[in-house]
């Protein structure tokens, strides 16, 4: 582990310990800092996101419990030219995904050209058989992606994962932002940081852009949440504060004449754009669960009939299954007759024979993944684990290879964090937010960098000691 | 804004409102239980816990009323739903429901309340510490209340919150003057005699009266009834009875206007506000304090069902 770690590319720092250009004038800001002054700043830091309530709740422990995203006062810099470089095959691969999941809903040309296997549709849940036919508003489904991306060199930014349904964490990337310049406005007079705080208006705009035919006037948002006791309740609140949206559950709707309506305090108001913060499932107990009592009885009806926009539309997880991931750079090139600009993680599909052979020579090196599974759990990191876990897992994995996928152990880079004994490097991803309407392709400068908090550690999720810093991209 | 929404708000004003009257209400218990010691003190906590109407659920856990556990009863205590704690816990839990509809500084400041609460009564509070404890809920609850003031529009949202605290204070006030409603009749009280002006001085230290009051002696009327004068029909007076539903009828008044039309609570607030400020001191014990107070009550209640329905809380 420690010989890898070596060969990690690190964000700040060349190997010989000079500081790349993106991070140079911070680096002078932060040795012009008394160490002893920083580390009371990292107190305050928690302090404000207390007063503040940015807590998510943990499940299983008692209800009163909160718990913060530990977060990290280095900033994550990523440069202008990069960060262009990085929109360009984000957007490309966010139009594919909405032209996939269009056709996967409709005519199947991807199946018929032979790129793509029936049968990741068969037997897979998060496929709709409600959905097929029908076009959302706007023709967008995936309104609000998730792009999870790990860099492992100067140039080499990967797709780890795609996250088509209800991508959270957008709030920590603008309380991250409104931390940091709570905390050092000075270094924001210093250097050019592209702007973040207007996310919220822009997904208010695109999720507008999106309205059903039924709208008459300005479309009427709302954001509907499972409750006060769901994990990312507070996220959800914020969002609908900042957009000027109603914060709604199942309880606050109704159909009544054709239209998703609310319980206002002067009757029941319709609602143009739900911005679901729900899973399919629990969305319409008629359609899907019966026993669901977060959705709204007939919702899906309204739905096909053009009465509302549902953000994101059902059924678009079909496109960030793990073994449809593998996918991807032909999934790309089918729709958009271009090469990838960026590349996925070297994926094995357990399902297929030769792979599953490799995957079970190499399993030591390797990262094996449940095709359903996030947060982290469900998974194998080879080179961390023992003899006795690997053994166990092997088994799991030959009961059923289809449900793994599996991918090297990538030397993924690391950024500075701040600790009692100085800058120390740790692994860190990236979750760009992408915005889609039929204006286009909307990405905000950033996104949320989640960081592994302890060394050598490659799991960046917050249920699994995780933490996050703000992310930075120059104006330069 | 959403039914639901609208719920929270008023609940939330109503909690805050309840943990903050319950504080004070502790402190001139604790006031006069200290100056009077033995057995007598022990008296005044079990009116303490009767004016909170906490005695049933006290009872089932305790057979004596004593200073440490009166108090830890009453603010902390998880066998007590209505303990001060449980307040602030349904007020942040409100707030949080209603987020979206209240500013950042005042979810902060209920958030603070929760912060600083959670941690002074994490263990039993010690009785030295109690007057610190009983200050911090106080000033908590203003912080609160300045930041509704001083950043919140004056909208329905607005009205809805004014709304829960007044509907709270109306009928926290009552009951408070109900529990000591002997002391406040003119037949029996014994002007000059210490034991009764020390509970005046009670009563009007758990409403935040003594100042006005001292204002009434200089008036002329240094006696029970005029104490009961005070508390119930001096609209200047912030937690009497007239100034809690003069300011619920223009809540209510507002909310009918914002709404276009006009709504069966405020239509009730109006008439009783109206029959409330056409009546006399001497009116009221004409007919008896007692039963006066307790139509209040209900009369208040009516009015708090009224708001529920009008504007679709539930359903």
């Amino acid at each position: 582990m420690s010989k890898r770690a070596e060969a990690n590319f690190d964000e700040m720092f060349h190997a010989d310990g000079s500081v790349r250009p993106a991070y140079s004038e911070y680096q002078q800001w932060f040795e012009a800092q008394d160490p002893a002054e920083l580390r009371l700043k990292d107190k305050e830091a928690e302090g404000l996101f207390r007063r503040a309530g940015i807590t998510f709740n943990v499940y299983g422990e008692s209800a009163a419990e909160e718990r913060l995203i530990p977060f990290d006062m280095v900033p994550r810099i990523i440069s202008g030219k990069e960060w262009r470089k990085l929109s360009r095959g984000i957007e490309q691969r966010v139009r594919a995904l909405n032209a996939f999941i269009h056709d996967l809903y409709h005519r199947q040309e991807i199946v018929r050209s032979g790129r793509f296997p029936e049968r990741l549709l068969r037997n897979n849940e998060a496929w709709l058989p409600q959905m097929v036919g029908f076009t959302p508003p706007g023709h967008v489904y995936t309104h609000i992606v998730g792009i999870d991306l790990v860099r492992t060199g100067p140039d080499e930014f990967m797709v780890l994962e795609d996250n088509a349904r209800t991508p959270s964490g957008v709030s920590y990337m603008l309380e991250n932002r409104e931390t940091m310049i709570a905390m050092f406005p000075d270094l924001f007079a210093r250097m050019n940081v592209q702007k973040v705080s207007d996310y919220p208006s822009r997904l208010a705009r695109s999720l507008a852009a999106c309205a059903p035919s039924a709208t008459s006037g300005k479309p009427v948002i709302a954001v509907l949440t499972p409750g006060i006791y769901n994990s990312a309740y507070f996220e959800h609140a914020f969002l609908a504060d900042q957009m000027g949206a109603e914060l709604v559950e199942g309880g606050d709707l109704r159909v009544v004449e054709g239209r998703v309506q609310m319980r206002t305090t002067a009757g029941f108001k319709p609602i143009d754009v739900l911005y679901r913060r729900v899973d399919d499932e629990y969305l319409d107990p008629l359609t899907f669960n019966p026993a669901s009592m977060l959705g709204v009885p007939g919702l899906f009806d309204v739905y096909r009939a053009g009465g509302i926009t549902i953000a994101n539309a059902p059924g678009t997880g079909i496109a960030d299954d793990k073994a449809i991931y593998s996918f991807m750079p032909d999934i790309v090139e089918f729709y958009t007759g271009e090469k990838p600009l960026l590349p996925n993680v070297p994926t094995w599909r357990c399902a297929e024979p030769d792979s599953l052979a490799y995957v079970l020579d190499n399993i030591a090196e390797l990262v094996v993944k449940e095709v359903h599974g996030s947060g982290g759990y469900g998974m194998l990191i080879g080179p961390t684990s023992s003899k006795k876990e690997i053994a166990a897992f092997a088994k799991k994995l030959k009961a059923k290879p289809e449900n793994y996928i599996a991918q090297p152990t990538l030397a993924l880079s690391t950024c500075p964090i701040f600790t009692k004994a100085g800058l120390a490097p740790r692994h860190v991803d990236l979750r760009p937010y992408v915005l889609v309407s039929p204006n286009g392709i909307d990405l905000t400068p950033g996104g949320l960098t989640r960081v592994a908090l302890k060394k050598g550690s490659l799991v960046v999720n917050s249920s699994q000691g995780g933490g996050t810093k703000d992310t930075w991209v120059l104006d330069d | 804004m959403l039914g639901k929404t609208a719920n929270a708000i008023f609940w939330m004003f109503r909690y805050l409102e309840r943990a903050e009257n319950t504080a004070r209400l502790l402190e001139a218990g604790f006031r006069m239980a200290l100056t009077r010691g033995g057995d007598a003190a022990g008296e005044e906590w079990r009116s303490v816990i009767n004016t909170l109407g906490m005695e049933t659920t006290y009872e089932a856990k305790y057979g004596t009323y004593s200073g440490p556990e009166v108090c830890d009863f009453i603010l902390r205590d998880k066998d007590n739903p209505e303990c001060v704690m449980a307040m602030v816990e349904n007020a942040r839990s409100s707030a949080r429901l209603a987020r979206t509809s209240i500013t950042a500084e005042v979810w902060e400041a209920v958030n603070e309340v929760w912060m600083t609460l959670k941690a002074a009564l994490a263990r039993p509070v010690r009785e030295a510490n109690l007057n610190e404890v009983l200050y911090s809920i106080r000033r908590e609850a203003t912080l609160v209340r300045g930041a509704t003031y001083g950043s919140m529009l004056r909208n329905d949202i607005f009205h809805f919150a004014r709304a829960g605290t007044f509907v709270e204070r109306a009928d926290n006030t009552a009951r408070i003057l109900d529990v000591k409603y002997h002391l406040l009749l003119p037949s029996l009280a014994h002007v000059g005699s210490r034991l009764d002006a020390g509970q005046w001085e009670s009563i009007l230290r758990a409403l935040s009266a003594r100042r006005a009051h001292r204002e009434v002696i200089h008036s002329g009327k240094p006696d029970a009834s005029g104490i009961a004068e005070l508390l119930i029909l001096d609209a200047r007076l912030p937690r009497s009875l007239a100034f809690c539903w003069q300011a619920l009828s223009g809540n209510l008044a507002a909310l009918a206007q914002l709404h276009g039309h006009e709504s069966q609570s405020n239509a009730m607030v109006q008439d009783a506000e109206a029959a409330l400020s056409a009546t006399t001191i001497d009116d009221i014990f004409d007919r008896g304090l007692h039963e006066f107070l307790v139509d209040f009550i209900s009369g208040n209640q009516a009015i708090a069902n009224a708001i529920a329905e009008d504007y679709r809380f539930t359903r």
